[in-house]
């Protein structure tokens, strides 16, 4: 890391966002607000049932309808497949091909079969209501244990027992020895509840051909610009600088919109092949069912303890029900093999082993969703530790202190190095948290009325400086890590910041402006970003894995860095003094004598008067840097406390209380690290009591509106009280740790804690989620009748 | 089927919206989020659902918030309309939208207009509201991105600030 940023400056201050005012007057814009002229409106004709074989599709019905302009099936539009890939063996992954628009045969209920466009968004839906699909159904796939199951019939025919990926990470020797001699051995089967992402503004993108620039535009919500590029020009057999993928404001995304629709790609192919503007925009019902989702996980895990609470060993089998198909870039290989390599976590785990696989059902496909696989698998660890500290009799929180990580660097065996964190310092703060405001005496208060408060904690560090070093290790063959940016000073002396990450909330022009301010002593209002275009920077990873600031505000930093010192060296020659007697401060450049030169007469120099340059500086005031974290990334970490309330009569879990203690290094923006880690805590705790996607027998989705989608609102989410510790991190130019995903990650293992924590007289203890108004009813009046 | 063909028929409309009046020749089954989007290019207002759960959609009617996804735009004549374009006059944020900024309560900003909106109704009937019945109100529409605590912050500190402005 770099000297942290000097006194007096922006970064470490909740600085207001540049964003807000238009998003607050409603000049915001977003895909949907787009209209181009001669704009037509797509939308597909989906899939009804969860597998089968097309054996007819028959659109004539659909041209004839009103408005319809026109109607095409995947061998209309003879598109490539897009695939993605590991770099492993078959035993190990076995790569399917998603095609644009199904091809034969569909997977599951929403697959795209046809797509259809008209002039107004109420023709299109007409138009497919006279589509005629015929399908010879094939026996649905719709849980992972029937698609396991000997003799089930396969989703991919090329996928033995409907594996997708299948790997071993670690196993070390002589692990059964040491459980077989442990003084305490402990079991958690759990399974959790297959989630939507969820992003109040659905998928879209408006597509059209440019004849100037000769270059096919998708102006569409993604988190990741220049892979939709990458794809399109591949499916669409375009070079790649034919295609320009821009992004407008985004309603959110939460990696839903990190991995590359074929929806998008479809519209492009019609605008292309009808040299006419198409928009295509998701609506609710086919956001709920056809999206991408995520989380469906099951976990076999045991843990080895001595009698003193240490932990000896883990041993965990992993099973994700990953649906239809591998998505682009990431594989089904995303959340199996983030749960293998990620755990133990913060604990201090001498032995390790684990089996990861990802099965694939008709289902709609899953993609990253808010925290990847560790929202579960720290849910289950922190039940092992509550399990082990029953069994030996010790208190919840001792039993963790116990065993967390205090030592720094540290490495795991998992072969993860560690970068300094405060796991024991935020998981005693958040307790004293807790205890002080008096939640242990009003616990104990209400079990003397019969009522039913418990407290739970969950502890855990979340890796988010993931550069291509790390992404390498996983074998993905499309490998995502460093970034790239552009730092342009104008002749007026104002800057524009360009960057391959991609703001869907993050607030990142307010962010990556604080850090550019600081770095080059310009007044913010002089600083701009410019994100999400492909065609303003070569290439870019966008924004997932909390990856925005630690990676890509990095590369902002350094870019930035390398501008300055060129304006540095104009100021010196400009004054025929040393470089090392000038420095940046308050908009210009300083010499030690007092003599100062502002940024507006240096730009001056640097572009309309270059003859004044001496031969070896350039002309122009610009400068780009790329960012990579070679190690193995960098780890914020918290403390999640709750404090629920049990409602006998309804099953009603109530959250009293919530305190969360983080440490993501450097906070660039305090207020914007307290807006994330609420917005992730609340969807971290709508996975453990409220939402889920469900399927019938036959493969049917059954939740495909609000109504039965239960997003939770201002009733169910509580306040959170954040406290920030701030251990900077050592391998990022800012110091910073990422912080968008934690509160996902701690919150249904501190719910689902705090839940079993109150139902402790009953002797029901709950491992999976969404932990229902039904599953707690039935405990407690187990507990009445007994 | 050439896009000029036509199967239903259309009407003339005259919507009152921030104060203007607009003609509009539209079907009947065009709902008022898409008019007011789309034929009158005032795109502040969202769509979330379309079923009337979200709130992204939330403008005022007649005073009212109202979800303007469950409307007919051929219902809204005759009514006065208010959008999120509405709120502020020329650059200056009003109070509401100053409080939102202030209390980070947006982020993707997606949710807002549909918020702001909500709370601008809800205060003028009830601006002695407490905090909790501020909760209970935003609980009636979505946002995944804030986790709420913010939005309900926002809108009590301008209600607070509007009660008494000499402290603030
Ligand atoms: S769009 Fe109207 S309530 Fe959701
Ligand atoms: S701020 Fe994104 S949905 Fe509310």
């Amino acid at each position: 890391m770099k000297q942290p940023l000097v006194e007096g400056q922006l970064v470490g201050r909740s600085v207001s966002r540049r964003e807000d005012p238009r998003l607050l007057t409603g000049r915001g814009r977003f895909v949907d607000d787009i209209a181009l002229p001669g704009m037509l409106h797509a939308q597909f004709v989906r899939s009804t049932v969860a597998h089968g074989e097309i054996t007819s599709v028959d659109l004539t019905a659909v041209r004839e309808v009103p408005g319809v302009v026109a109607a095409f099936t995947a061998d209309d539009l003879e598109l490539a497949d897009i695939t993605a890939e590991l770099g492993r063996p078959l035993s190990e992954f076995v790569p399917t091909a998603m095609p644009v628009l199904a091809r034969d045969r569909v997977r599951y209920v929403g697959e795209p079969v046809a797509i259809v466009v008209a002039r107004d968004a109420y023709a299109v839906e007409d138009g497919l209501e006279a589509a005629k699909v015929g399908y010879a159904t094939l026996p649905p796939v719709t849980s992972e244990q029937t698609a396991l199951a000997p003799g089930a019939p396969l989703v991919h025919e090329e996928a033995t027992r409907n594996t997708l990926v299948d790997v071993s990470l670690f196993a070390t020797d002589g692990i059964d020895e040491i459980f077989d001699a442990a003084a305490c051995v402990v079991h958690v089967e759990s399974r959790t509840g297959r989630q939507n992402a969820l992003p109040l503004e659905t998928r879209g993108v408006v597509a059209h051909w440019d004849d100037r620039e000769e270059q096919l535009v998708l102006q569409t919500c993604t988190q990741v610009p220049h892979q939709v590029r990458t794809v399109a020009s591949r499916c669409l057999r375009l070079d790649e600088r034919a295609v320009r993928v821009v992004v407008p404001d985004m309603g959110g995304g939460f990696g839903q919109k990190c991995v590359v629709g074929r929806e998008e790609i479809a519209a492009a192919a019609v605008a292309l092949r009808l040299r006419r503007p198409v928009k295509w925009i998701e609506d609710r019902k086919d956001a709920l069912s056809a999206s991408f989702l995520a989380r469906e996980q099951h976990y076999e895990v045991r843990a080895a303890f001595d009698a003193d609470g240490r932990i000896l060993g883990l041993d965990a089998d992993v099973v994700c029900d990953m649906g239809a198909y591998s998505c682009y870039p990431f594989t089904a290989g995303i959340e199996p093999l983030m749960a293998s390599a990620e755990m133990p976590g913060v604990y201090r785990v001498p032995a390790y082993r684990v089996r990861g696989r990802a099965v694939t059902t008709n289902k709609a496909p899953t993609a990253p969703y808010r925290g990847v696989s560790r929202p579960q698998y720290v849910m289950v660890v922190e039940r092992l530790f509550e399990r082990a500290a029953r069994e030996l009799g010790l208190d919840a929180v001792e039993i963790r202190r116990r065993n967390v990580i205090t030592e720094f660097p540290y490495t795991g065996v998992n072969n993860i190095t560690y970068d300094p964190g405060s796991y024991l310092e935020s998981l005693n703060l958040c307790e004293r948290l807790v205890k002080d405001e008096g939640w242990y005496e009003k616990r104990s208060a209400a079990a003397a009325e019969g009522r039913h408060i418990g407290i739970g904690y969950s502890c855990f560090s979340e890796r988010t400086g993931y550069g291509s070093a790390a992404f390498a290790q996983r074998k993905m063959r499309v490998v995502p890590g460093f970034d790239i940016s552009e730092v342009r000073m104008d002749t007026s002396g104002a800057v524009t910041v360009t960057t391959g990450t991609m703001s869907h909330g993050q607030s990142h022009e307010t962010t990556m402006a604080q850090i550019v301010s600081d770095e080059l002593g310009l007044d913010i209002g002089k600083v701009r970003l410019h994100q999400g275009d492909t065609e303003r920077i070569t290439y870019g990873w966008g924004t997932f894995a909390s990856r925005s600031i630690t990676v890509g505000g990095s590369a902002v930093r350094l870019a930035a860095a390398k501008l300055g010192e060129k304006l540095c060296r104009i100021a010196a020659a400009r004054w025929d003094a040393a470089r090392d007697d000038v420095e940046l401060a308050g908009g210009g450049a300083h010499h030690r004598d007092g003599r100062v030169l502002t940024y507006e007469e240096l730009a001056d120099v640097a572009y309309l008067q270059a003859h004044l340059l001496p031969k070896d500086i350039e002309p122009g005031l610009s400068a780009t840097a790329t960012f990579d974290v070679f190690n193995d990334g960098t780890f914020s970490n918290a403390t999640h406390g709750v404090v629920v309330e049990l409602h006998e009569n309804t099953g009603q879990v109530e959250i009293l209380r919530y305190v969360c203690v983080e440490d993501c290094g450097v906070a660039i923006n305090p207020q914007v690290v307290e807006g994330q880690c609420r917005g992730g805590i609340a969807q971290g705790i709508a996975g453990a009591l409220f939402e889920q996607v469900t399927y019938d027998d036959q493969g049917e989705p059954s939740a495909t509106s609000f109504m039965d989608y239960k997003v939770p609102t201002a009733h169910e989410i509580p306040d959170v009280l954040i406290h920030h510790l701030e251990t900077p991190c050592a391998f990022t130019e800012t110091g910073a740790k990422g912080a968008g995903e934690g509160g996902t990650i701690g919150a249904p293992a501190a719910v689902l804690n705090a839940v079993n924590d109150a139902l402790r007289p009953t002797g029901v203890e709950l491992d999976h989620t969404p932990i229902t108004p039904e599953t707690v009813h039935r405990a407690l009046n187990l507990e009445l009748s007994s | 089927m050439t896009e000029s063909g036509n199967a239903t028929d259309v009407l003339l409309l005259t919507l009152d919206v921030n104060g203007e009046q607009h003609e509009v020749i539209t079907e009947p089954r065009r709902t008022l989020v898409d008019v007011l989007r789309h034929d009158l290019r005032l795109t502040g207002t969202h769509v979330g659902c379309e079923h009337g759960i979200c709130g992204a959609c939330t403008v005022l009617v007649d005073d009212r918030p109202t979800r303007a996804c469950l409307m007919f735009a051929a219902q809204a004549e005759g009514a006065r309309i208010r959008t999120v374009e509405s709120l502020s006059d020329g650059p200056e944020l009003s109070d509401l939208q100053r409080s939102f900024s202030e209390h980070h309560g947006l982020q993707c900003g997606f949710c807002t207009p549909g918020f702001l909106m909500l709370a601008e109704g809800f205060l003028a009937e009830r601006p002695e509201a407490t905090k909790d019945e501020i909760r209970e109100v935003v609980a009636s529409n979505l946002c995944r991105c804030t986790g709420y605590q913010t939005i309900v912050e926002a809108i009590d500190g301008c209600a607070v600030a509007r009660r008494c402005p000499k402290e603030f």
